[in-house]
């Protein structure tokens, strides 16, 4: 992006921010506009529910903009309602939450008393990660193993390395701590591993 | 060389996610990278354990495809009349 058009976009922004901080319903429209198809795809992701997303971004743009006068105009109006829409869904998921999840153990690697795995050697898999993807039924197979997460850790591994929060920001939303997010991540993450690796190792010949 | 005892697979997984983030200490950084250069399962499940990143990244990326940046219509009308009915 060249410095000029950084700044237009600034401008633009600021613009946009003085016109809605004055009631401007076009303005604000046009912010319902933009943002929105965004917000919504990031809500689908989390809640896996059509009417609640429509709902989470509903409640985001109403609640900017009555936080409208805390917003700082040292960031970018998108990155503030990315963070209000997962807030809004984190509190949605939060209030779902009614049943215990099953644990994460069974998907984590087995060590024996000796600290090997017990499924050792691990196997390589087929190919990168862009390799994967080229085939038809890998994004379909991710997207499942994802929604097979304990919804703890489905929720974590989003915010970090899905919607890319920093490990600060998403201890903030999760009400824990940065230690207990890299934890979870963790473990997320192997349990992703583990179950894309049926998928996705590379099989000895016969 | 080192005469120490090498670390266990159990060691290098558990605390994977440090040796990546560059928050290991950088005699346990040693520590691992020796025992990588002799277990193939660990270069293997490290490289699998990055790939998953990649690909629970990229498959999800591809999710904003069929929304792109509209948002539907009714969302829209509902937000609008939310608005300024709460106004």
């Amino acid at each position: 992006m060249t410095p000029d058009i950084r700044s237009e976009e600034w401008a633009a922004e600021r613009d946009l921010v003085a016109r809605l901080r004055g009631g401007d319903e076009r303005a604000f429209e046009r912010l319902v506009r933009e943002q929105g198809g965004r917000l919504l795809s990031v809500a689908r992701r989390f809640l896996r529910d059509e009417e609640e997303a429509r709902d989470a971004v509903q409640e985001c743009f109403l609640s900017a903009y009555r936080a409208l006068d805390r917003f700082d105009q040292g960031s970018r109006l998108s990155t503030w309602l990315h963070r209000i829409v997962i807030n809004a869904c984190l509190m949605r998921l939060r209030s779902r939450r009614r049943k215990p999840e099953d644990p994460i153990e069974d998907l984590l690697p087995k060590f024996q008393a000796d600290g090997h795995q017990v499924n050792h050697p691990t196997p390589e898999w087929e190919g990168s990660a862009e390799t994967l993807l080229a085939r038809s039924q890998t994004r379909s197979i991710v997207r499942q193993a994802i929604d097979r997460l304990p919804e703890s850790y489905r929720a974590v591994l989003l915010l970090r390395d899905i919607e890319e929060l920093s490990t600060e920001e998403a201890a903030k939303s999760l009400g824990v701590t940065e230690n207990a997010v890299k934890i979870r991540l963790h473990r997320a993450r192997q349990a992703l591993r583990g179950l894309l690796e049926p998928h996705f190792r590379r099989t000895a010949p016969c | 060389m080192s005469d120490r005892p090498y670390i266990t697979c159990r060691e290098l997984i558990e605390f994977l996610h440090l040796y990546l983030d560059g928050e290991l200490p950088p005699d346990r950084v040693v520590e691992f990278e020796r025992h990588l250069s002799v277990c193939d399962s660990c270069v293997h499940y490290l490289a699998t354990y990055k790939e998953t990143i990649a690909l629970g990244r990229e498959a999800c990326r591809d999710l904003d495809a069929p929304v792109g940046p509209e948002v539907p219509e009714e969302l829209v009308a509902a937000i609008l009349s939310a608005h300024r009915s709460g106004r």
